[in-house]
Formats: C-alpha cells, structure tokens, sequence
C-alpha cells in the first residue's frame, strides 16, 4: 500500500515536473495556447470520470457546468466589474447550487434515464445561456471578461496562464487521486460493481453519488472560470450538446476508471482536430473513423490499449525468446 | 524474395531521383522576393460554412489572380487558411497558431461576429491588422485599433428595411429572428431602431438554426395582425418561415436579412420565395446595374471569375474576403512587410471600389461603408431578383 | 383568429412533428432491444435518407416512388454495414464504448455526406402538391399527410414483423434475454444485424418523408437524432408504444411552448416537463422498471 502511494506520488511529481519544463522548450504562444485548453479540458474530464469511472454515473449535461463557471465569472467580472477571484469562488458556489438543485433528483435514475435527465438539464442551461440577453448577451456573446491577475501581476502571456492552469489542474489530479485511494473511493468503485450490495454493505449510496457528482460539477465550473478569463470572451456555442458528448468521448477514449486515463484523453482529443486540420474538409471524416478504431480496438480506452499492447508484446518476446533457448 | 528486394530498391531510387529533380526544380525557379504571408480564417465547415467557403474561395482565387499578374511589387502572396468551424475556442487557436507560428503580416476573417469578437483581444496585443468578414457593428464600433471589417453592418441593413417601408404605409411589424449571432444581431437593431421611424413591434419571436418547422411562431404572429413581418437569420430556417406562410395563407409582406441574398434562398424556398422583399449588397443585381454605377466593373468580374473557377452561383458573401484581401493587397504594395505600416496604410484607403460597396476608411472609421452604396432593397419575382425603390 | 383555432394550428404542427419524432424513436429502440445500446447515428440515417432521396429525384428520371425505394434500400445498406464492420467486430459488452462506437459513426456520416452533397442545404418537390388544406380554421399541408400515412404505415409494419414473422419473433426473444434467446438457438448475431437493418429503413424512411417540408443539409442528423432519443427516453426506452407516444406528446409540447409561452425558450420547456416526467417516473411514460446500467 505504501509503496503504491509512493509510487503515486513519484507519477504526480514527474508529471508536474514536466508540465514545469514543457515552457522552457516550448515557447511558441500556440503550442503554449494548445496545452492551456489540454490543461482546462483536462480538468473537465478528470471530474466527469470521478463520476463516470469511479461512481458509474452517466452525464451528457457537463457542459452547463462549465458554462455556469464561465458565465458566472464573465457577467460578475465584464458586467458588475468584480474581481475575478471572489467571482470564481461565487461560479462555484452556484454551480453546486445548481448541482444540488439537479442532482438529488437526478441521481435516483439510472443508466439512459440520467443520461437523459443530464443532457435535457444541459439544453435547458445552453437555451438559458441563449435567451437571457440582458444577463449573459445572448448568442453574440459577452465581451470584455478581464484576465485574471495574481497580486498585481496580470496573466495575460500564454506562459504564466499555462502555469496558473496546470497548478490548478495538477491540484484536481492530487485530490482526485485522494479521493480514488480513500473511503469514499472504494465506495464509490463498489457503487459502481452494485449498488444494492454497496447499499447492503452500509453505504449511503444515494449521498455518496451527489456529492461526486457536486464534486465533478465544481472541476467544471472552475475550468470554466479558467476558460472564461482566459479567452477573454464567451459565446453559448461553447457549452452546446456537443461539447458534453466531447467531454464524454474524452473520459472514455482515455479510459474510464483512471485518473491519467482522463488526462490521456483530453489531451489527445484535443490536439487530435489540431493534427487533422491538415486535411481540410475531410478531418471530421478521419476524426470519426479514428474514434471508431479507437474503440473497437481498445475498449477501454487508450491507457488500458496501450497497456494491454505492451503486455502482448513482452508475452510474445518473453515466448520467442523461450522457444529459442529451448530450441 | 530476392526479387522483392530488387523491387524495392528500384522504387526507393526513383524516389530519391524524383526528389532531387523536384528539388532542382525549386531551385531553378528563383524566386527573387520573399512571399508575403496572409492568413485567412473562416467557419469552412459548421454550421456557417455558407460564408466560410464562399470567402475561402475568394480568397484562394484573388491570390492566385494577383500571383499570376506578378504579385505585390513582385512579392507573391502565400495565403495560411484555417477553419474554425464557427467555434471560438477554435478561432482562437488558429488564429495565435497564425501569428506565432506562420507569422502571418495580417488576417482576413473571423467569418462570424462570436468568432471575430473572440479574437479582437488577441490581434490587438500582438498587433497584427485583422480585417473582419462579420457582420456586428460591435466589431469596428468602438474602432478597435487593429481591427477592420468589410461587410455592411446589420444597422445598415435595417436602416435600409425600415427607410423601404415607409413608403409603404406599414405600423405594425413582428419579428422573427433566428437563435444565433447574427439573428441576435439583428433582433436588437430591429428593436432598437424601431421608434425612429415610428413603428410598432408587436411580436419578438424566434427559432432555432436547425428548427424545420415555424408554424407555431408565424400562428402566433398572424392573431397579432402586423403589417408586415421581418425575418432575420440565414439558411435553412428563412426558407421554411416563406414556405410556412404560404402554408398558413398568411398574405402580408414577408422581409428578409441580406443573411439569404443567394440563389440558396430562392431555390429552397421554391415559389414561397416569390414576393420576399429583401436588403441586399449590388452583387445579386449587378447584371442590372446602371452603366454609370462605379461598382458594376467590379462585380461582373468576380461573379465571371469565381463562377469560372468554382463552376457554382456566387453568393454575396465570398465578397467579403475578396474585398478584405484587396484592401490587404493595395496597403501591402506602399507598407511592405511591416504590420504597423500595413495598418496605417489601410486606414489611408478612400474610395477602394469592392464587391461589397466603396470604401472609405479613415481612422474614425474601420468600416468604411455607407448604407446607400452598400444595400439596395430587391424584391424576389418570378424566381429572380428585381431591384425596388 | 381565434383561440382555438390556433391552438389547433398548433396541435396540426405538433403532430407532424411529432409523427416524425415518433418514428426516430422507433429506430432507437429497436437497436436498443437488440443491443442495449443507444446508436447515436440514428440521426445520420434520417439525413441520409433525405440527401440519398433528393440525390437520386434530382440526378434521374426516376418516378419519386423509385427513388423513395432506392434511397431505403441504400440506407439500409449503412445500417447493415455498420453494424457489420464497426459494432460487431467491437465484440464488446461494455455498451459505453459502443455508444462512443456510434457516435464516431455519426460524425464519420456526417464528414461523408458533407464530402459528398456540400454544405448547403437543399430541397425537394412536394409529393402532391402544396397548395394548404383548410380544416376547421387551421391549415396543413398534403405533404403533413403523407408523413402521418407514412408513419401509421411504418408502425402498423413494425407491428406486424414483431408479431406474425418468425424473424421478428426472434427479435422479440432477443429483447427479452439475449441469451436465453441464443441457447433455444436464436442468432443473436443475426437478430443485432437485421435491427439495424430495420433501424436505418425506417430512419430513412422518415427522412425522406420530410424532406419537402424541412428541407435538408448534411448536419440536420443532430437535431433529429437528438429529438428522437428524448422521445425514446420519454415514452420509455423499449417501449414501441412508449416510443410513439413519447414522440408525439414531445411535438404537440413543442409546438404549444412556441406558440403559447415562449418560441426562444420552446426547447427548454419541452425538455423541462421530460425531466418533470423522469423526475416522477423513473423509466419513462410506459416504460418498465427493470432499468439497464452502464
């Protein structure tokens, strides 16, 4: 047990020690640009896969978290001009209203049920996000959100906002990897063998899956007071039905259940359409055949693919090299 | 086997050949001047492709016109399209990945205003002129320094609707806009400039890009007995709304944005179309444009020119990115490569006759338009379009 | 014009839409009896219906009903080559990467028939005329009718197929329990196959339908499918009669929320009394209490 929190902890801090040099090598403002959205999406999904791997709670909704996040920070900063940190703080405190509000009953249905019940929650947000003009601008959008500041530094160059997100998101891994290793972790894997026998076995389930989802909601809202302040503007389009079929893909292309899975899948479902821009009108058309590939050949997502390839690979090494000696 | 390796062999020396010709080739074909590199970004997929291809296209083909003919003070233009597919996250990728890693002198596009609003920040800290294909008047008003736009604005064209109808004795007008930017838009210049001319808005209704049915928006409408009803948004959803009213019988006159001054509208609509009255830039007329008017030159030769080369009906919206890239072209020749320069140059130009009106830019103005030369109102009759008065 | 003839009007819309919602569900529910899984392509089929029906009206001679025939018939071959090359070899029971199988399918259908049709949208003749027909103030259009025949005739099929053929009484069985269904020797393989054979015919079908009246683009497939799966989930995922009904009561709320409250907020009100509903009752309208886990 020591030993494999040890050896978590050894992943974390060579993650984090990477993520530190990446901007030492990499100074070009896009690539800079790329790993700040890999950064925020990577927050994004390290949440919904709490509640999607861990709990077995579907939601096809997240990206109303991510917009309450977004807009909360956009109107309290561009609007009533208040500072961006106590905004983001009010974002989150909403969005777990909200989540509350949504989640007790939601969360009593199951399977396509609450896969519904989150993507009709998700489209009543966007149409809100939509028709309330006088709060949010409507479809044109809401302009002029401030970038956020540290003291009296203003992070508006690409290289210290990478920094400010991967604090953020490494944070959310070390937590989530917490969260994973504790109590509530192995109830919640055990919520999501059976629910019944978890209950049987004294766990308050229903509580138990509200408050991952809250906690899933929070990463949301925080990404999007990330996103908001740092692409300065934010128009409904971006927390559609779509972006939360995204977010879904991502949790499970990098695999479902594990915590760098989710950081795997962000980041190549990110940079994916960035590489297949090359093909102009035909990328969506790679996109989805890759994606269909993805996961016929690896339906566990990329980290277990890739895990159980090397496996293969070192049998058939390990047999090869047998047959030799022996022969 | 042996054969095999032969094979390959073979093939591999005939690749090295052809890439040691194609490389003298390059080498052969001096090319005395560094290209000027200009990005392009447009919504080319998405739900606005109807704008970002056209201008893709107009792009493509106005650079290969000025390559062909030597280039800028013989420095060819090398043109770095990307798409953003209408989404902003996406804009604001492209358009850094064009700055910092093609170093592009300027860019042409967003195609949409939610695109473009996005980018402004970016452009006017790295100081790259960026001359916008999107309609919102938000996006030169207040002038931003680096930004420029070439389409009429939304404001235009309902100043232009509203003038129309006066001569028509209507009062009373309903509103039917679509759910995205440039119906948004448009409903809020309806709205606001409305009392100006003393009209009354008697409903505010509005669909969905994707909707297909707008019966119950137009029902609702028809109990309130305007005069007349403005429909602003782009295709699909204003065909349906024309088809839907004959549908309902509903007899008062149907007005459109310039969002469907294509053929695209009169063909999806059918015989709705007939009796849609409609403010639009000359390029939908221009065959029937007066010897005397500047423009007419200029627009029989794209509409000539970009039908040759894509083989389908020119839309009003590629002259956006033609004009843009124009403009580009023109302040290009006297700044060189140099961005603030460029900038400067550009505000300079007065009177560049283009496809989507005559420019006259000045430093209080980055559009550079004005209503009466950038719109006439047409009517859609018998299929074709006739220019009102 | 008075009150209840435009809330007449706005039932007669409702309904159309509706008949065409219901239908989608159908498709989404045949699949998900055979497979537990939601394809979120079945939008895609309804478009290519309607882009393969105006292809093949536009580029022939062909009398509509061919081409009608034709364009079912293509889709259909979709269905079955999706399922062939992509869910199929996929062999897995884990219906969340078959969900994701599906929803690459639909962007990949979407990316094929942007490629193939361009971006715009495009239109189709009316079947019979359009000149509106009045009825008791309101007035509908003959194409609406042909999509409510279309729709009756889809069902009453369906039904037929599920209780007189052999096939669709193994389908049945496979709904019940794949694998009681495959030890009284049912081809379970088979039976997941012909759903979405089945699935696509009658997506296509209903696409075709409406072309007339909606028009068509290579991205209509998103809406529609995402209508279709709210109907479903509604009525009760597994229902037909749930399906139907769901499909319909989602037209009728729509085209009253646009009418009598709110045409910008229609969407968020139709979606609000589903959550009402699933808030009230767990598995939908007629749906059954045994519910399905990820």
């Amino acid at each position: 047990m020591i030993r494999f929190l040890k050896y978590t902890w050894f992943q974390v801090g060579s993650f984090g020690l990477l993520l530190a040099l990446v901007p030492l090598v990499v100074t070009n403002r896009y690539y800079l640009n790329v790993m700040i959205f890999i950064g925020i999406h990577t927050l994004l999904v390290v949440g919904l896969n709490l509640l999607m791997g861990y709990a077995g709670q579907i939601s096809l909704g997240h990206a109303a978290f991510f917009g309450l996040g977004a807009y909360t920070s956009g109107v309290l900063t561009a609007t009533y001009k208040l500072s961006p940190w106590p905004a983001m703080v009010i974002a989150v405190v909403l969005t777990v209203a909200v989540a509350l509000l949504v989640g007790v009953p939601a969360l009593k249905l199951t399977g396509y049920y609450l896969a519904m019940a989150t993507l009709g929650f998700g489209i009543i947000v966007y149409i809100c996000f939509k028709e309330l003009v006088w709060l949010t601008g409507g479809p044109s959008g809401l302009v002029g959100i401030p970038k956020l500041s540290i003291g009296t530094v203003v992070l508006d160059e690409p290289r210290t906002y990478y920094y400010l997100v991967w604090a953020i998101t490494l944070g959310a891994i070390v937590l989530s990897l917490n969260i994973v290793d504790s109590r509530v972790g192995r109830a919640l894997r055990a919520i999501h063998d059976s629910e019944p026998a978890a209950r049987a076995s004294g766990i308050y389930t229903a509580r138990l899956k509200i408050w991952v989802f809250v906690v899933s909601a929070i990463y949301a809202s925080v990404a999007g007071s990330l996103y908001a302040h740092f692409i300065t503007f934010i128009s409904p389009s971006s927390f559609d039905f779509m972006f939360s079929i995204k977010l879904v893909t991502m949790v499970v292309v990098g695999g479902m259940a594990s915590i760098w899975g989710a950081v795997f899948g962000a980041a190549t479902l990110t940079v994916l359409p960035e590489v297949l821009a090359v093909f102009h009108d035909f990328d969506i058309v790679i996109f989805g055949l890759i994606l269909m590939v993805v996961m016929i050949f690896m339906p566990q997502g990329l980290t277990r693919g890739a895990l159980d390839l090397w496996e293969k690979y070192r049998l058939q090494r390990d047999v090869a090299g047998g047959s030799l000696s022996g022969g | 086997m042996n054969k095999g390796k032969v094979g390959r062999i073979q093939i591999l020396t005939m690749l090295l050949l052809a890439i040691t010709l194609a490389w003298s080739g390059c080498a052969q074909k001096e090319e005395p001047k560094a290209p000027y590199k200009i990005g392009g970004i447009f919504a080319i997929t998405g739900r606005a492709s109807f704008l970002g291809e056209p201008e893709r296209n107009s792009m493509e083909l106005l650079a290969e016109q000025i390559n062909a003919q030597g280039g800028v003070n013989g420095h060819p233009i090398e043109l770095v399209i990307y798409d953003t597919e209408g989404d902003a996250t996406k804009a604001v990728l492209n358009v850094n990945k064009l700055i910092e890693k093609d170093n592009v002198l300027a860019i042409v596009g967003p195609s949409l205003s939610g695109t473009t609003l996005a980018v402004v920040p970016i452009v006017e800290k790295a100081q790259v002129p960026l001359i916008s294909c999107a309609a919102s008047v938000k996006i030169t008003t207040p002038v931003k320094k680096w930004v420029f736009k070439t389409p009429q604005t939304d404001v235009m064209a309902v100043a232009k609707i509203y003038e129309y109808m006066q001569g028509q004795g209507i009062k009373k007008i309903a509103i039917l806009s679509v759910g995205n930017a440039f119906g948004a838009s448009g409903r809020e210049q309806l709205l606001q400039q409305a009392p100006d001319y003393g009209y009354e808005i008697v409903a505010d209704e509005k669909f969905g890009p994707k909707d297909t049915d707008m019966t119950p928006q137009l029902t609702k409408i028809r109990s309130l007995n305007p005069g007349a009803i403005i429909c602003w948004g782009t295709n699909p959803g204003p065909a349906v709304v024309a088809k839907n009213m004959r549908q309902l019988g509903i007899e008062i006159p149907l007005y459109q944005s310039h969002g469907v001054a294509s053929k695209k509208f009169i063909q999806l609509a059918g015989e709705a179309a007939d009796g849609v009255i409609l403010p639009t830039g000359k390029i939908l007329v221009a065959g029937a444009l007066p010897d005397t008017d500047p423009q007419k030159p200029t627009l029989l030769k794209y509409i000539a020119d970009y039908e040759a080369k894509y083989n389908i009906a020119v839309s009003g919206f590629g002259g956006y990115a033609w004009d843009g890239l124009e403009i580009l072209a023109q302040a290009l020749e006297k700044a060189g490569a140099d961005r603030a320069k460029i900038r400067e140059e550009i505000e300079k130009i007065t009177g560049h006759v283009g496809v989507s009106g005559i420019f006259r830019f000045s430093p209080q103005d980055h559009n550079g338009l004005n209503k009466e030369e950038a719109f006439v109102m047409v009517k859609i009759v018998n299929g074709d379009w006739q220019v009102v008065q | 014009m008075d009150l209840s003839s435009q809330i007449l009007q706005y039932v007669i819309s409702g309904i159309t839409n509706g008949a065409i919602y219901a239908v989608i569900a159908l498709g989404f529910t045949i699949i998900y009896n055979s497979t537990e899984v939601i394809n979120f392509a079945q939008g895609e089929f309804v478009m290519l219906g309607g882009m393969a029906v105006i292809a093949l009206d536009g580029n022939g001679h062909l009398p509509l009903g061919f081409s009608f025939l034709l364009a079912v018939l293509a889709v259909t071959l979709v269905g079955i080559a999706l399922e062939r090359f992509t869910i199929r070899p996929a062999k897995s029971s884990n219906p969340i990467a078959l969900i994701i199988i599906t929803v690459g399918a639909s962007i990949f259908l979407r990316g094929l028939a942007m490629m193939f049709w361009g971006k715009d949208s495009l239109g189709l003749r009316a079947f019979t005329g359009s000149s509106p027909i009045h009825f008791g103030g309101a007035t509908l259009i003959p194409q609406s009718l042909w999509v409510l025949g279309v729709t009756v005739v889809v069902m009453a099929a369906l039904q037929f197929f599920y209780k007189h053929t052999i096939t669709g009484k193994a389908m049945r069985a496979c709904a019940f329990n794949r694998r009681a269904a495959g030890l009284v020797g049912i081809g379970v393989n088979r039976m997941v196959m012909v759903s979405f054979a089945l699935s696509a015919a009658i997506g296509a079908a209903a696409g075709i339908v409406i072309v007339p009246i909606t028009l068509c683009g290579y991205d209509v497939g998103i809406m529609l499918g995402l209508k279709g799966f709210c109907a479903a989930v509604l009525g009760g995922l597994g229902s037909s009669p749930g399906s139907i009904l769901g499909g319909f009561l989602l037209g009728v709320l729509e085209a009253l929320g646009a009418g009598l409250i709110s045409s910008g907020f229609k969407d968020a009100i139709a979606f609000f009394v589903l959550l009402l509903v699933l808030f009230l009752r767990p598995s939908g309208l007629l749906g059954s209490k045994e519910v399905k886990r990820f």
